[in-house]
């Protein structure tokens, strides 16, 4: 199956549409990033951080008490929210953090919804010693107070941004701008599978240790691998991490839930696969919602990590292609599978994780139908935490509801 | 890739008075559509040479506050791709001579489909596309989809430009060469680029059609400056932020026509101080 076309496309999904100022800085990422691909040194030292810092490789827990929940799927997790920092984004922003080093770029930026890559960034620069910013929606600056307070204690400044619907759709437009003025000395680490070529290719190859190791993981415990993978989808850089080492293995269904937000039919959703059209945002073609007159439509989730119009053009070109199938949970049943996880096994899931748990009982219904069990593994892409606060009063509301329903 | 003539006309005429072209930028529907309308014959009449009309998106990654404020300005007021086609139509009935430019971001133009909008904005008169997120890499489709109608793409160098990268932009684009003279969005500076006079030097050596400068150009004298150095200027933020500093239409209106006659008699000057 062919992977990636010419210039580094997926189908007819990606590209570099960005302004000219940009370009040569993306010539030169492309030719280091291919530089290094191949270079033992870069993977080595990288390797030792992934191992003594971020605490790879992360464990593949069987959820036996999830698993006999829902009868029948035998389930297990990628324990992605024991990286340090709570999430996968470590996995990609230290990668980017030593190629920036290489590049001899002195400074990083970055955009940040809800704070988790921005917390991530924050992280590895410090690390190295390298100065950061990072740009915010003044919105998710007010929602996310804590994370800004740590990208502070890790010596980030946070920039809040007031332009447009002041979300993390913003925060891309103005680090994207900061960037054209700034690309000689600066590097931009992209949070997920998006934006212009080589970030996408990039990205997805930082993440796929996770597929690489749940593959190596499952294969010990089962002697098999696994019926189907899922994963959560906003841009897509867990899923696609997790997807990529099982591209080939015909008979591994891969499967990304996106966020169905307040439901599909009422428009506020992070759905771009399941309800958006191809068009061109921040540097890549893929699936994208917007309106008739091509102006892109905020999106919504619960997860501020889903909470993003576009998709990681490869996500568009899984689908089109029929190798991935997407679907989509709402705000409410990611409340219920937040909760699910956190009263079956003891382990929070972040918001958008919940995603991925909630389509776990859709799932477990296709298969009793079909009178087969599967056995399914699952990215819990990051720990909840920092969703908790957000959590307790949004299950205080559906209890009542529920109560008064 | 076919000319609707326009441009060869002013380039003659520009180069016969030996003077560099005044490009105003304006974003269509700020303050509202009929505004717009009315003030580009004004301007040509103030001595514009030719106009980029400015598309709002609500995404303007390119864009620095001035012109982000004059999109969002349009956009609430109903502004759309077709209305300012429509608007270029009306312009054009009666201001048969110069050269109009269309910037737009390109997910608009892929909304409205790339033969539609290339058939219908050569149709209302339009000269010219600016794509500012669409680098030749990418235009494929759209030179596909004008190849059939007078309609050119015009192409920008930036001063991260690679010598390849501009003989790149020589070999597609059509127009002029759009030099950004700055590192960054849009936006008036206070002062040009210190190394502009070496960047346009490396590209007047290889050029094979006049060059462009904008980004960042606020005052008479940089207009001077940067025309003396180019073959025309292009001006938008700074005549946006002269509209803005006004309350009343006809007050916004008036700033304008005087802030493109300074214009055009500092480029004046400057032709006969060299």
């Amino acid at each position: 199956m062919e992977k990636i076309a010419d210039k580094g496309r997926f189908g007819t999904f990606g590209g570099r549409y960005v302004p000219e100022t940009l370009m040569p800085a993306l010539e030169e990422l492309d030719a280091a990033y291919e530089e290094v691909r191949e270079d033992p040194v870069f993977h080595e030292e990288l390797g030792e951080f992934l191992e003594k810092y971020v605490g790879r490789p992360t464990p593949l827990y069987h959820a036996a008490r999830l698993s006999e929940d829902l009868g029948s799927l035998n389930i297990y997790l990628k324990r992605e929210d024991l990286c340090h920092t709570g999430a996968h984004k470590i996995n990609n922003t230290l990668a980017q953090v030593l190629l920036a080093k290489r590049l001899g770029k002195t400074r990083i930026i970055a955009e940040t919804g809800a704070g988790q890559h921005g917390v991530a960034t924050a992280t590895a620069a410090a690390l190295f010693g390298l100065e950061c910013d990072v740009y915010m929606g003044e919105e998710d600056v007010d929602r996310q107070a804590l994370n800004v307070f740590r990208m502070h204690l890790l010596g980030a400044r946070v920039i809040p941004v007031t332009s447009g619907s002041c979300t993390l759709k913003d925060a891309t437009n103005e680090t994207l701008r900061d960037w054209t003025a700034s690309v000689r000395t600066t590097h931009y680490i992209i949070g997920s599978v998006v934006g212009p070529n080589p970030f996408p290719r990039m990205i997805r190859d930082f993440q796929s240790i996770i597929g690489r190791e749940a593959r190596g993981q499952i294969l010990e415990a089962e002697g098999r691998l696994p019926d189907a993978c899922v994963a959560c989808v906003g841009g897509g850089s867990n899923a696609i991490g997790l997807f990529h080492p099982f591209v080939d293995d015909a008979g591994v269904e891969l499967i990304g839930v996106e966020a169905a937000g307040r439901g599909i039919e009422t428009g506020e959703h992070g759905a771009s696969l399941n309800a958006g059209r191809v068009g061109v945002l921040h540097g890549c073609q893929m699936h994208l919602l917007y309106d008739d007159d091509g102006q892109i439509i905020p999106a919504h989730s619960v997860s501020a990590g889903l909470d993003y119009p576009g998709v990681g053009p490869e996500h568009s070109y899984l689908k089109d292609s029929g190798r991935a199938r997407y679907y989509a949970i709402g705000d409410t049943d990611a409340l219920r599978g937040f909760k699910r996880l956190s009263l079956l096994e003891g382990i929070i899931p972040a918001l958008e994780s919940a995603h991925a748990i909630a389509f776990l009982g859709v799932l477990a219904e296709e298969v009793r139908q079909a009178g087969e069990t599967k056995t399914v593994l699952v990215c819990l892409s990051g720990r909840g935490d920092k969703d908790v606060q957000q959590a307790e009063g949004l299950l205080r509301e559906l209890s009542d509801e529920e109560a008064e329903g | 890739m076919q000319s609707s003539g326009r441009f060869e006309a002013l380039f003659e005429r520009l180069s016969a008075e030996g003077r560099p072209g005044l490009y105003p930028f304006l974003t269509a529907g700020d303050p509202n559509l009929d505004f717009t309308r009315r003030l580009i014959p004004a301007l040509a009449a103030a001595g514009a040479d030719g106009f980029e009309i400015g598309v709002p998106f609500s995404d303007p990654l390119a864009d620095g506050p001035t012109i982000q404020r004059a999109s969002m300005r349009s956009l609430e007021g109903g502004t759309t791709l077709r209305r300012v086609i429509d608007l270029v139509a009306g312009v054009r009935a009666e201001t048969p001579d110069p050269p109009m430019v269309l910037m737009t971001y390109y997910n608009p133009i892929i909304a409205f489909g790339l033969k539609e909008f290339c058939a219908e904005a050569a149709r209302a008169g339009a000269d010219a596309v600016i794509v500012p997120d669409l680098p030749p890499e990418e235009a494929g489709e759209l030179f596909e989809a004008m190849a059939e109608v007078p309609l050119e793409p015009i192409f920008m160098l930036a001063p991260t430009s690679t010598d390849a990268r501009i003989d790149l932009v020589n070999r597609s684009g059509g127009g002029f060469i759009y030099y950004v003279a700055q590192m960054g969005v849009t936006g008036a500076r206070d002062s040009l680029a210190s190394d502009l006079g070496g960047a346009l030097e490396r590209i007047n050596r290889v050029k094979n059609r006049p060059v462009a400068v904008g980004f960042g150009i606020k005052t008479p004298e940089q207009a001077a400056e940067a025309g003396a150095l180019g073959d025309g200027v292009i001006v938008g933020s700074a005549l946006i932020d002269v509209m803005e500093k006004e309350e009343e239409e006809e007050e916004k209106f008036g700033a304008a026509c005087r802030f493109i006659e300074s214009l055009r008699s500092a480029l004046e000057k400057s032709r006969t101080a060299t």
